[in-house]
């Protein structure tokens, strides 16, 4: 599986999701700076989390006009399996890939902790090595993540099984109908709030993040 | 120019002495310019005029380490071609100022000082202490410090894994904020701040200079008083995203051969990063400050050298790599500006608009610092409280569930889950535990980081509460598994003015250098802040310390949760029932007095060294040392974290408060299997070790001999709502 992880100015999960690729996939993702206008030959895009350009003005709002942007979403478009953890779920929803937004936590403080979340699709190429319903324990660590759409869009999520993650029992950031993750209506965009990669090595005290990368390896390689 | 005036050299914090010899070292009066200039170098926060005699008396020395003292942080070996790179660095006073963005440029500023040497950050600590819950200002210091230091490490992507958080009456007016950070880099590419050489060109890299911090040094140097909030202009303003880009470019161009020397601009700015790099070069430095990337129209040259801006770089790079080095700091778009050069001269010369606008040689102005043995006089000795004067509770139980819902015993998760604790992905042991433990990237070596002090101990007794907080991070670091190589201390006090403060400044000094060398536990970088008191009234003294140990393999770490029922509960070290300065005291008894439980060094040694060895041979299945609250709060802490309680014998020699709650040092709650028990006691009686059958695990209660019991419910109950209760509710 080839892939390509994009480097904004202060992404800071670049590494950590690169790392949990390699580890899984046994193939080292390439880097990509974000000025640059054309991606690598790639079967994954990654958009990390961090703070890029340290959140200013709206998370992911500057990074979303990074040249590589423009052959991201036409990438994206044309069917390449692309995944925006934290940071890179809000960069998703400003370019329009992902409907909706992430506002401000309800509490309005940030939130570091493991949470159990449910899948609720395993019919994509990101969750197919889920049990359907299955409980997964994933970080998460945001400060803007509460998913936020009209409720014609949410409903036309949930019916057309766009919902992938939502938090199992208590929700940390108020987002709508406990939404964790969401993919596009091809089913190859997913945005999702909570680190996969922090649970991808045993040694962390969790592997409840590695299926979702098997899954990736086995479906791109 | 304007007239210096006795009005304006007080304004400037100096005395007439010191003056006299600034006048005396430049064979003429000073302009404002350089005056400024002396009176930041000379401040106490810069100069450490008054505590310098003392420092002295530290070990700083030790077979790991290989930077002491003296430079940007501490480094000491940890195998492999690798260093752990690490200090903690205080922001008291604009903490208390403005707490939002007092915390978080101190975060910002340790940060500095650790990639600066060439590390990359991967952990950061810190060391709190507020006033009382029910103080008017506490609430609104608590969220801002918190917020600050989450809103600057989050976005560095570095975990802040771990700390810890006092409630005093004593620090109503004057907030401790001690942040620490820990770096990992190669031994073979540290980067020092000595500027050697002559006619190599100064670089400024990072943020532009403003207005911001002018004076902070200053400020750092004096005691407040109910104009303080007026001092809120002298705040800086923290930019982690800038940070951010800086330690990238800086990590990028440590790459290439190409840097003489490096340091960060954080105190005093400009004047002190110039003035110490040619120091310690033995060279003299020329700067030109029309090339200074400026924020503000019209700064003059007294402004630019005294600015406290953040997030900016002096580098000395070798000749040649100029262009090189532009164009990676160009590319993560942070200003890049050749500032000067070095020379042989031995002088700081400053050029502004054409003209020379200081030149003070180096040589006085560091050999003419001011150095003060200020007297002071010795604490008085207290007498240790018996047991049989403090009332026993009726329900022993009862008095359990409420010390770990008190302000300093019940959990701190409130403020760590605003921290990102697992980014980096290498945090193997998250807040809660004896120490955070962060596995070094892409090895099986991991480093555990443990920040403690003991204020009450200190106040009562200098001498044994410096040795007890310097042997409690020991303690702590040997609890996880790891062997303890080295710490950074944070030395908090009042003003040195006073005879009273000075002597808990000496004392604790003396007690922290006899624990290092009976713990072979050196110091290699620190900080000290004084005039921690507000209208006269002192802090109760800080002296926090951040010690770093290492786990050579991280799958033997120990954990303090209970793991499983029917494990035998086993107590390490010996239990006297001190109840001196003791949390029980305190918060049961609602007394403050007595002698703070005395620290034998050598038991010290012999009981974790026995522990660790336990730890390393995996015969043990939790650990977990006791502190403040006693036995009985560390193994409700051992409960409440594995979901089991246990069944516990009490001592039929001590009255059961003083053996539940006395704070003996030493002591170590330890778990294993029931076959394993026999051999681990009796290997213990070899080793001269004090070793107690406590119990065994098991049900949903600590039963405390049959005076009583704890639901682990009960305990969890109180032991979380304290901060619910105080900031609100988080989810």
């Amino acid at each position: 599986m080839r892939s390509a992880v994009i480097v904004f100015p202060a992404s800071n999960c670049d590494r950590d999701v690169a790392v949990a690729i390699e580890k899984i996939s046994g193939v080292k993702p390439r880097m990509v700076w974000h000025k640059e206008t054309a991606l690598p030959d790639a079967d994954l895009i990654v958009l990390p989390g961090g703070f890029s350009y340290g959140d200013y003005l709206r998370c992911g709002a500057m990074a979303n006009r990074s040249p590589i942007m423009k052959d991201v979403v036409a990438k994206a478009k044309a069917g390449t399996p692309t995944l925006g953890i934290c940071n890179g779920f809000q960069i998703l929803a400003e370019s329009g890939l992902l409907p909706g937004v992430l506002m401000r936590n309800a509490n309005l403080h940030f939130v570091c902790r493991t949470m159990p979340l449910r899948v609720e699709n395993t019919d994509t190429v990101f969750t197919r090595k889920y049990g359907d319903g299955e409980t997964i324990e994933v970080p998460v660590a945001h400060h803007d993540g509460n998913y936020h759409a009209d409720a014609e869009t949410l409903d036309r999520l949930e019916g057309e099984g766009r919902v992938a993650f939502r938090y199992a029992n208590d929700n940390p950031n108020g987002s709508q109908r406990d939404i964790a993750g969401i993919v596009n209506q091809s089913g190859n965009v997913l945005g999702l709030m909570p680190h996969p990669e922090r649970v991808a090595d045993a040694a962390l005290g969790g592997t409840d993040g590695a299926p979702l990368f098997e899954a990736l390896t086995e479906a791109l390689s | 120019m304007s007239d210096i005036t006795p009005q304006v050299v007080a304004e400037h914090g100096l005395t007439d002495d010191e003056y006299k010899t600034i006048v005396r070292s430049l064979n003429r009066e000073p302009n404002l310019t350089e005056l400024g200039i002396f009176s930041v170098m000379w401040s106490e926060h810069c100069s450490y005029k008054s505590s310098r005699v003392h420092l002295a008396k530290l070990p700083t020395d030790g077979p790991h380490v290989i930077q002491g003292p003296g430079e940007n942080a501490g480094v000491v070996d940890i195998g492999d071609g690798q260093a752990c790179v690490f200090k903690m660095e205080s922001h008291n006073h604009p903490s208390f100022i403005e707490p939002y963005q007092g915390a978080a440029t101190g975060v910002g500023g340790i940060m500095r000082d650790v990639f600066t040497m060439g590390a990359r950050p991967v952990a950061m600590m810190n060391a709190l202490r507020f006033g009382e819950p029910d103080h008017p200002k506490t609430r609104h210091l608590v969220g801002g410090v918190v917020e600050g230091i989450g809103g600057y490490g989050n976005c560095m992507g570095v975990p802040t894994v771990g700390g810890e958080t006092n409630f005093h009456k004593s620090y109503n007016g004057n907030i401790l904020v001690n942040a620490m950070c820990v770096g990992v880099a190669d031994t073979d590419k540290i980067f020092y701040s000595a500027a050697r050489g002559s006619g190599n060109p100064v670089i400024y890299v990072g943020s532009k200079t403003g207005r911001d911090g002018i004076h902070g040094a200053t400020m750092a140097s004096a005691e407040f008083d109910d104009d303080s909030d007026e001092k809120r202009p002298t705040v800086q303003v923290g930019d982690p995203f800038t940070e951010k880009l800086l330690l990238e470019a800086c990590l990028e161009l440590m790459q290439e051969d190409a840097i003489i020397a490096i340091q960060d601009m954080g105190a005093a700015g400009l004047t002190s990063s110039s003035v110490e790099m040619a120091s310690k070069g033995g060279s003299g430095i020329e700067l030109d400050l029309d090339h200074v990337p400026q924020r503000e129209e019209g700064m003059t040259a007294y402004e630019m050298m005294l600015s406290e801006s953040q997030e900016r770089m002096l580098m000395v790079l070798k000749p040649g790599r100029e262009e090189m080095a532009r164009a990676i700091f160009e590319k993560w778009e942070l200003d890049f500006a050749v500032i000067g050069a070095t020379n042989d001269t031995g002088h700081l010369t400053l050029r502004h608009k054409g003209e020379t606008v200081a030149d003070i040689p180096l040589g006085p102005l560091d050999e003419f610092a001011p150095k003060y043995e200020r007297p002071f006089a010795e604490t008085r000795q207290q007498l240790p409280v018996r047991p049989e004067d403090v009332p026993t509770p009726n329900d022993l139980g009862e008095a359990l569930v409420r010390l770990v819902g008190g302000a300093d015993l019940s959990s701190r998760a409130w403020i760590w889950q605003q921290y990102d604790h697992t980014v980096m992905a290498d945090t193997i042991q998250v807040p809660g535990g004896d120490a955070a433990v962060v596995r070094v990237h892409g090895t099986g070596k991991a480093l555990a980081i443990s920040t403690d002090t003991t204020p009450r101990y200190c106040e009562a007794d200098p001498f044994e509460g410096g040795k007890q907080a310097v042997a409690e991070t020991w303690r702590n670091l040997t609890a996880v598994g790891a062997t303890p190589l080295a710490y950074t201390d944070c030395l908090n006090f009042g003003s040195p003015e006073r005879e009273r403060i000075m002597g808990q400044f000496v004392g604790c000094i003396e007690g922290m250098a006899e624990a290092s060398r009976a713990l072979a536990y050196p110091v290699v970088s620190g900080n000290v802040s004084f005039y921690n008191e507000t209208n006269g009234v002192g802090i109760q003294p800080a002296p926090a310390i951040g010690g770093v140990g290492l786990l050579k393999d991280l799958s033997q770490m120990a954990t303090l949760a209970f793991k499983a029922e029917g494990e035998v509960v086993l107590l390490v070290g010996e239990t006297k029932g001190h109840l001196g300065q003791s949390m029980f005291l305190r918060e049961i008894a609602g007394r403050e007095e007595g002698a703070p439980p005395p620290v034998d060094l050598a038991a010290e040694k012999r009981n974790g060294d026995f522990v660790r060895k336990l730890i390393e041979g995996a015969r043990v299945t939790a650990v977990h040392d006791c502190s403040d609250g006693g036995l009985g709060v560390a193994l409700a802490e051992m409960a409440m974290a594995g979901g089991i309680g246990a069944k516990i014998e009490l001592d039929p020699d001590l009255p059961a408060h003083a053996f539940l709650f006395g704070e003996d040092q030493a002591r170590y709650i330890l778990t294993c299997k029931r076959e394993a028990a026999d051999k681990i006691t009796q290997d213990a009686e070899t080793a001269g070790v004090p070793i107690t059958h406590l119990g065994e695990t098991g049900g949903d209660a600590l039963q405390l001999g049959d005076l009583g019991a704890a639901a682990i419910a009960a305990l969890k109950g109180s032991h979380e709502s304290f901060f619910e209760n105080l900031m609100g509710v988080i989810n």
